[in-house]
């Protein structure tokens, strides 16, 4: 038992419902109680999408228990089959149904219809949302493919040569509730067109069970989000010998390599090397001389893998900051997550716990949080900006204008997205700095509102606890004055060492001389 | 009663469950901490339908139960246990504690009524721990508040004192001005149940007097009774008409005369009168369907049509208790079409046949609705709003005529129309 305040996935049927809404003529019979229809609201409503999802929710009840459940079951597949008329079934059971094991799957395979029926076991006790849109995928392509794996020659990625065309490539991973996919998939496609490759089939986002039967007229897949797909190109490559991209093109080197990885698989030549560094401003705007304060701004990065780990390498290779700290909610990353962190030498949070991801933000003191809505609360509560890079979804992720996070304008957006709350962060440094003279007005805020007091807030909670320090330290007039002038988004950092060093040297009260002595130790 | 038609339907339910009335439960009394015992989904469930990510931490969580929980149900009360533990650990401010149970739960019949029952003893004088279920499998939306309040009468002490005891959670501001005008009539012995703190239990008995501010409230009003407590029968205060019989119900039962009750409110309802011939006229002639999701529906039906002249087309509610909704009832025009239970897609069907100027829906509907072109308005936000009494009626009014007044903004920039 898991005790949970607040979790970054929902259930494994989720994840299901976000494969079969993502796609058309598609319908998900859901064996579950009325409760579970609440997730339409995140199609619906956070999405904004204007169709429900096609998703029929068998709504058994107590008094059902004690009669015939599978009854009800085949009903509800009957009377959504002969309503929506799919051209695919996915057949599934929530939490609660997958108690009663009326096996809705079978049942559907059962009553003779024509259409394919996928029979979804996701097991909603120990798995998660994208491990539940990952495996539902990969079960969709596996069932409207399997039969052409015997009689299929292993696909060659350079067979478009003996075709005579341009070489086609599928886009698999983007779906609802991920982060940007929309104009993701604008992007890369347009990327891909612009060196003369195709696209086949976009899926699940906008594809039709026919797409997935076309998969295998590409040469190679282009895994997106490996969150989502890496399942479903795996199967791909084992059965059709279809290679697939390990790059994922966010940030300018990764979309760089990206393209790279691409042609090499296809043996396409690559004829426009030199013009790809200017296709983003980002390379530019970050080296020109106004970013020189983004130098080792320390950030701290939590999201699903996919993100997290693309965030860190361009924090750290196109933007020079310093990656104070790196942590991921999806286990299914972490051996990833982990590496890149060792590189970065910090140590890697792997949790669903956002109380721990707080705290560990809260002991990293960074200047710049990359987290995703929940990590743009708590920012704000230790008045740290903030910029979201990664599901779960709200509606301000869906924005109404064009803004990938993936391919030369991913770069723009990211650029534009990262820096902006920090310039703000630079504003309020000033105001730090000038608060003392005559001329500053007490409560002059600058957009990022509260904060502005919230510094001062800090300051005098501290002065309150600095009197009852737990060790028994006592913070002299000059040392406290020292304190004030640090600046806020160190300060308790500061505050913490000088401490922690004056424990170690068995120094019972801190003046202003301490703080440069724990400074000289700790740097 | 008016000639009123009563339909019943079955089918696939498009509604929360009962889990959704935490969200304001949790808020009414802060000194409680709502610990469900179930899935991923249930916990999944409360954050996506109360946003809860404004909350630096949440006085509600989800005991997630795991494959080894399912595999030994003395393990799963094991570990709900250590769970527990902890909770009280790190938020020691707590007083009570509700065991929710969820559908997972219930199917696996861990028993959470003795699991809190051994915890009643061990915390003795720390925290209470109370039981009750939210699961979708027996209750809707609003009958997790049924079911909370239900649990909470057997901690209710007996006391013979005549008083008048508002059930049902309202507002802070509209109980305050209720409470105002009670006394104003005369009623000065009033208390609320939900209590504004977990421990402050009102004392109930022969001489109490039990007058519902909530229509979803059946269990609660039953086992009341058989506590001895008298049932005020009486239409919701909902609008001004509904408000007014409200308090004349309650006057009654105190044998307060009708003409004291006319003299006090008579000021306000003039006021709220004016208030609402705004909204009256954007409202009047529109047609209205009413999804099931709060079983307020009844209640705001009565008022949008008798009090904003509004025509009814569906009247939707999850579950109906003809007797504690007759005086509702009585006030509604004839031939009404009350439908009870849902098969959602049939009722869609109806919605668009019928071509309603507006239809009252869960979230997961509206958006898809409003693409088709019908105005819509989210059931949910009737108990998260003040609506009650009569200072209330014209924002009640509001609510409905926004999305008609915003219909038309949007529409009018680009079509003429005469």
């Amino acid at each position: 038992m898991e005790l949970t305040l607040w979790t970054y996935e929902g259930p494994p049927h989720v994840g299901a419902m976000r494969i079969a809404s993502s796609m058309k003529d598609i319908h998900y019979v859901l064996h579950a109680p009325q409760g579970d229809t609440y997730a339409d609201l995140l199609f619906t409503m956070i999405e904004r999408r204007g169709q429900r999802p096609p998703v029929t929710y068998t709504t058994f009840q107590a008094r059902d228990l004690g009669g015939d459940t599978a009854e009800l079951v085949k009903k509800n597949i009957k009377e959504a089959v002969e309503r929506f008329k799919p051209k695919t079934l996915l057949v599934g059971e929530s939490c609660t149904a997958e108690l009663i094991q009326d096996q809705p799957g079978a049942l559907a395979k059962g009553m003779g219809f024509d259409m394919p029926i996928v029979n979804l076991e996701l097991p909603a006790y120990s798995k998660k949302e994208n491990w539940g849109a990952s495996e539902t995928f990969y079960q969709l392509t596996r069932t409207l493919l399997k039969e052409k794996v015997s009689y299929s020659e292993k696909i060659s990625p350079l067979r478009w040569k003996e075709f005579g065309r341009r070489p086609k490539v599928n886009i698999l991973g983007p779906s609802l509730l991920g982060f940007r996919c929309r104009d993701d998939v604008i992007e890369i496609q347009r990327i891909l067109s612009e060196q003369g490759i195709d696209t086949n089939v976009v899926a699940p986002l906008g594809a039709s069970p026919d797409d997935i039967e076309r998969l295998i007229n590409a040469e190679i897949n282009v895994c997106l989000y490996p969150e989502i797909a890496e399942a479903t190109c795996d199967w791909l490559k084992r059965n059709f010998g279809m290679e697939y991209t390990n790059t994922i093109p966010i940030g300018i080197k990764n979309t760089i390599e990206f393209i790279n990885e691409v042609h090499k698989k296809l043996d396409l030549p690559l004829t426009n090397k030199k013009e790809l560094e200017n296709k983003s401003k980002l390379p530019w705007y970050s080296k020109s001389v106004d970013s020189n304060y983004l130098t080792g701004k320390r950030v701290f990065i939590f999201g699903d893998g996919t993100h997290a780990i693309a965030a860190a390498k361009i924090a750290n290779e196109e933007l020079g900051f310093e990656v104070v700290g790196l942590g991921t909610y999806s286990r299914e990353m972490a051996r990833q997550v982990r590496a890149t962190a060792k590189d970065l030498n910090v140590e890697a949070l792997i949790t669903n716990n956002y109380l721990e991801v707080e705290d560990a933000m809260k002991k990293a003191a960074p200047e710049l949080v990359l987290g995703t809505q929940m990590e743009r609360h708590s920012a704000k509560r230790l008045g740290i900006p903030c910029s979201v890079i990664s599901t779960p979804m709200h509606v301000q992720d869906v924005p109404a204008r064009y803004s990938p996070q993936m391919g030369w304008e991913g770069a723009n957006v990211i650029f534009d997205d990262w820096v902006h709350p920090l310039m703000m962060g630079l504003e309020e440094h000033l105001i730090d700095m000038f608060k003392h003279d005559f001329e500053f007005v007490d409560g002059h805020q600058s957009h990022l509102g509260h904060t502005a007091t919230n510094s001062k807030d800090i300051l005098n909670s501290d002065e309150k606890k600095e009197k009852n320090s737990k060790e028994g330290i006592i913070w002299t007039e000059s040392g406290r004055a020292e304190l004030t002038k640090v600046p806020f988004f160190v300060r308790s950092k500061v505050k913490t060492n000088t401490e922690k060093y004056a424990i170690l040297r068995g120094i019972p009260e801190i003046s202003d001389e301490t703080l440069y002595d724990a400074k000289a130790y700790f740097s | 009663m008016s000639k009123v038609e009563f339909n019943k339907e079955t089918g696939p339910r498009e509604v929360f469950c009962g889990l959704t009335s935490i969200v304001w439960l949790h808020r009414r009394m802060p000194d409680a901490f709502f610990l469900v015992v179930g899935s991923r989904t249930c916990a999944h469930l409360i954050q996506s339908a109360a946003g809860v990510m404004i909350f630096a931490e949440p006085r509600f969580g989800t005991a997630i139960l795991e494959e080894k929980d399912l595999a030994g149900l003395a393990d799963a009360h094991e570990e709900l246990d250590r769970v527990v533990n902890d909770l009280i650990e790190r938020r020691p401010e707590i007083k009570t504690l509700f065991l929710v149970g969820s559908c997972p739960s219930e199917v696996i019949k861990l028993d959470l009524a003795t699991v809190a029952e051994k915890l009643n003893k061990r915390f003795l004088g720390q925290v209470r721990f109370v039981n009750y279920t939210g699961s979708g499998i027996e209750t809707t939306f609003t009958q997790g508040e049924d079911g909370a309040l239900k649990a909470l009468i057997p901690l209710m002490e007996s006391s013979d004192e005549e008083k008048l005891l508002l059930v049902g959670t309202l507002a802070n501001n509209v109980e305050d001005r209720f409470k105002k005008i009670f006394r104003n009539l005369g009623i000065l012995n009033i208390e609320s149940f939900p209590p504004r703190q977990s421990t402050e239990i009102p004392k109930i008995g022969k001489n109490t007097k039990v007058l519902l501010t909530q229509p979803y409230l059946s269990d609660t009003a039953r086992v009341l009774k058989h506590r001895g407590c008298e049932i005020i029968s009486a239409p919701f205060p909902l609008g001004i008409e509904g408000s007014t019989e409200w308090f004349l119900a309650a006057a009654k039962a105190f044998k307060i005369n009708e003409l004291k009750v006319h003299e006090i409110i008579s000021p306000l309802i003039d006021r709220a009168k004016l208030a609402l011939e705004s909204h009256k006229e954007i409202l009047k002639g529109k047609r209205l369907f009413l999804l099931p999701e709060s079983q307020l529906e009844i209640s705001l039906a009565r008022f949008l049509h008798n009090e904003c002249e509004m025509d009814l087309i569906e009247v939707g509610t999850p579950y109906l208790n003809k007797d504690l909704m007759k005086e509702e009832i009585n006030l509604l025009p004839d031939n009404t079409k009350i439908v009870e239970g849902q098969h959602v897609e049939k009722q869609l069907d109806r919605v668009r046949e019928s071509n309603p100027d507006l239809v009252v829906c869960g979230m997961g509907l509206a958006n898809p609705l409003e693409a088709e072109g019908i105005s819509t308005k989210w059931s949910i936000e009737m108990v998260f709003s003040p609506i009650h009494g009569i200072d209330q009626a014209a924002d009640l009014a509001g609510l409905f005529s926004k999305p008609l007044k915003r219909n038309k903004i949007l529409t009018s920039k680009t079509l003429v129309t005469h």
